[in-house]
């Protein structure tokens, strides 16, 4: 059963649409990434999905169900912009919103209290939540988004303003609520954490699908004809070569439109020259990105 | 458990938490307490202390040298003003006046005194008064009728019932008292409690905690929660503020005595007072929710409610004509309008009666306003409490009204 599944789903405001269109689907054990850029409609979408705006057409449903306030107690929602009481502790912040989950109060705290542990944060239970670091209350947040074990979790920006150490942390529990069937939502401006952590992507542009499915398949479709070397010596013309970058260490060769990778290593190998390294250039997300937006805005 | 009740747990117990409450729910009967104090305070020191303070006179038309002396004041005669101002700076006299031989037909006096003064003290205008009018009736009516001449007059008021029987409530001034302070209070804790939700929902807004929220409930339950919180705090300083009302009232009571021990609070009117606090408080709740969800932010949110809240003070300002003329349809239309009810409604308990069909159709007019607001109110939260920075438009406020 799918975690999520947004069907033809849009949303205007005024005269402006902000999301037009848009089906996607989220499986349970998987990282999905919602990528595009500002104002693409990336928020507007995930406030749908957790059943904060009604879209105007279309419909989602969450593990097979209407959306309903039932089923909000399985969705996790770490927002973009944080915030939390700021005069409660840590505790009593983290209790009162796992309330709100259907938690008790006793299993809220219990559960905090492993989380915090965690988390390296149990020395700040007590604290209020204005005594805390930027970065310890975005941790506290990300608490608050799983402390109710929910089945579908949301991720607006979750390493902005974190520093590396408390990014891997992140990055290990989202890879193990993965593990554990969690369906998981990434929203990020940052295509490197979208290439690490995500198995499928939609990057929406002007509240339209542009690119949506599996990422390893999305690079080998947008796979420019290159290659990337790593030889001993010097390379001399090489025909089928439209265009050669030299890099720190690397050398990439553009081919032209007949000529194969694999004529490309034959004619190396036949020329005696000694290859570290051969292989067939991937584009880079971000490069992916800008070709597909770039060419939407032009 | 029911969400809306967790949020009405989570405001009403950071409302009463907050210094700012406290301190309201304990200084206003403090102050009360203080003003009890300062009224007994300054009652001493401007009341009779037994001293005798000599006043001197000088009589040019030569009538005046009886009842010289009038309680704690004694009228000392001096033949020329000289001699009098001699007396004066000389500290043997506080003041002295000069009886001018046209007293007859001008009525004037002259007035000598050491002091920068506004208005000549109340002692020494009475004792100067009756020692004229005494002088002046002496051997023209007897003594008893010069006494009951000066006196001041006591009318003896007895309310009647439309059947000619003595009414229970006499609504004499001391009953106007307590309606007065609480419909003060009630402007103050509606107010209070209404502008702490709006701050509230700005502060949510703006830190964006609102989207959690909103990912955990919806919007009817957050308004409600809300809502209700808040209000079950203002209710509980209103209780306080009633418990302490009579303690008040008998510590008054022993220091002033007088009309204070008169005081008597109609039966049905605390009833009457929670009923207004619940109703007046949900109606400005849900306009500041409302306001809360529009506004850009919590300062602007501010700004707007206090134009809405203005019209909760009209009773007060018009207390003074409300007394003088308590049946003056005015003060129907005041009963009735919904934004002025509240108030109006425990001000003219204590004045005059409120007919039951004014009472019928002021609670049913503030509970159709309620109703009315609350549902365009969930259609403007539903839609505006997520646009952080900017404020809608009239035009996309009513669009969003019509839409489903």
């Amino acid at each position: 059963m799918q975690a999520i599944k947004a069907n033809r789903i849009a949303k205007s405001y005024a005269d402006k649409v902000v999301v037009n269109d848009l089906s996607f689907s989220v499986a349970r054990g998987e990282i999905f990434g919602l990528i595009g850029p500002n104002g693409a409609g990336k928020t507007t979408t995930i406030r749908m999905l957790m059943d904060i705006i009604k879209p105007d057409s279309g419909n989602v449903t969450v593990l097979g169900e209407q959306l309903s306030e039932a089923s909000k107690n399985k969705l996790g929602y770490l927002p973009e912009e944080r915030g939390l009481y700021r005069k409660l502790t840590t505790l009593e912040s983290i209790v009162y919103l796992a309330s709100l989950k259907g938690m008790d109060g006793h299993s809220a705290e219990e559960r905090a209290d492993e989380l915090l542990n965690q988390t390296g944060m149990l020395l700040h239970k007590r604290k209020r939540i204005e005594e805390l670091s930027r970065g310890m209350g975005q941790i506290i947040q990300f608490i608050v988004t799983i402390i109710h074990n929910p089945e579908l979790i949301i991720l607006d920006e979750p390493f902005a303003g974190l520093d590396p150490v408390n990014t891997e942390l992140l990055k290990r529990m989202i890879a193990d609520l993965r593990k554990r069937g969690k369906a998981i939502i990434l929203s990020t401006h940052r295509m490197d954490e979208v290439e690490e952590l995500c198995d499928r992507i939609l990057m929406i542009d002007h509240g339209r699908s542009v690119l949506y499915g599996n990422l390893a398949e999305i690079k080998s479709k947008h796979r420019s004809k290159s290659v990337l070397l790593e030889i001993e010596g010097k390379l001399e013309e090489m025909p089928g070569v439209t265009e050669r970058r030299t890099h720190k260490g690397y050398v990439k060769l553009v081919l032209d439109e007949s000529t194969t990778p694999q004529q490309i290593l034959e004619r190396l190998v036949s020329r005696g020259i000694i290859i570290n390294r051969f292989e067939i250039a991937t584009p880079p997300l971000n490069e992916i990105f800008l070709k597909v937006v770039g060419r939407n805005h032009e | 458990m029911n969400k809306t009740f967790l949020i009405l747990r989570h405001e009403f117990l950071h409302m009463i938490k907050r210094k700012g409450f406290i301190a309201m729910t304990i200084i206003v009967p403090l102050v009360a307490l203080l003003a009890i104090g300062i009224a007994h305070f300054v009652s001493g020191i401007a009341g009779p202390t037994g001293e005798i303070t000599t006043i001197g006179y000088v009589d040019e038309v030569g009538e005046f040298q009886q009842y010289t002396s009038q309680g704690n004041i004694m009228l000392v005669r001096f033949d020329t003003p000289e001699d009098a101002t001699k007396a004066l700076v000389s500290n043997d006299i506080t003041e002295y006046f000069i009886i001018p031989s046209n007293y007859a037909s001008t009525g004037a006096l002259q007035h000598y005194t050491l002091e920068k003064q506004l208005t000549t003290p109340p002692a020494s205008t009475t004792a100067i008064k009756k020692f004229i009018s005494s002088n002046l009736l002496a051997g023209r009516v007897s003594p008893s009728t010069i006494e009951l001449i000066e006196a001041p007059l006591n009318l003896v008021t007895t309310r009647l019932t439309a059947t000619g029987a003595v009414a229970t409530e006499q609504g004499r001034l001391g009953n106007f008292i307590i309606p007065g302070i609480f419909s003060s209070l009630l402007c103050l804790s509606i107010i209070f409690s209404s502008t702490r939700l709006l701050q509230g929902l700005g502060e949510e807004k703006e830190n964006r905690l609102i989207e959690i929220l909103l990912s955990s409930v919806s919007p009817w339950q957050l308004l409600t929660g809300k809502i209700l919180g808040m209000g079950a705090a203002g209710l509980a300083q209103v209780v306080v503020w009633v418990i302490s009302a009579p303690f008040l009232l008998s510590l008054a009571s022993s220091t002033f005595g007088g009309f204070i021990g008169t005081i008597q609070l109609p039966a049905n009117f605390l009833v009457l007072t929670t009923v207004y606090f619940i109703l007046g408080y949900l109606l400005f709740a849900v306009l500041s929710a409302s306001i809360g969800a529009i506004s850009s932010n919590s300062q602007e949110g501010q700004q707007l409610i206090g134009i809405f809240t203005l019209p909760l003070f009209i009773p007060i300002w018009f207390m003074s004509p409300l007394m003088e003329f308590p049946n003056n349809p005015i003060w129907i239309v005041l009963t009735i309008l919904p934004i002025t009810s509240p108030v109006e409604v425990v001000m003219r308990l204590g004045i005059s009666d409120v007919p039951a069909w004014e009472l019928v159709a002021s609670i049913a007019a503030l509970g159709l306003s309620i109703t009315g607001l609350l549902l365009l109110t969930t259609r403007v939260f539903r839609a505006y409490l997520l646009m952080y920075g900017k404020r809608p438009g009239i035009r996309e406020i009513i669009r969003s009204l019509r839409s489903e």
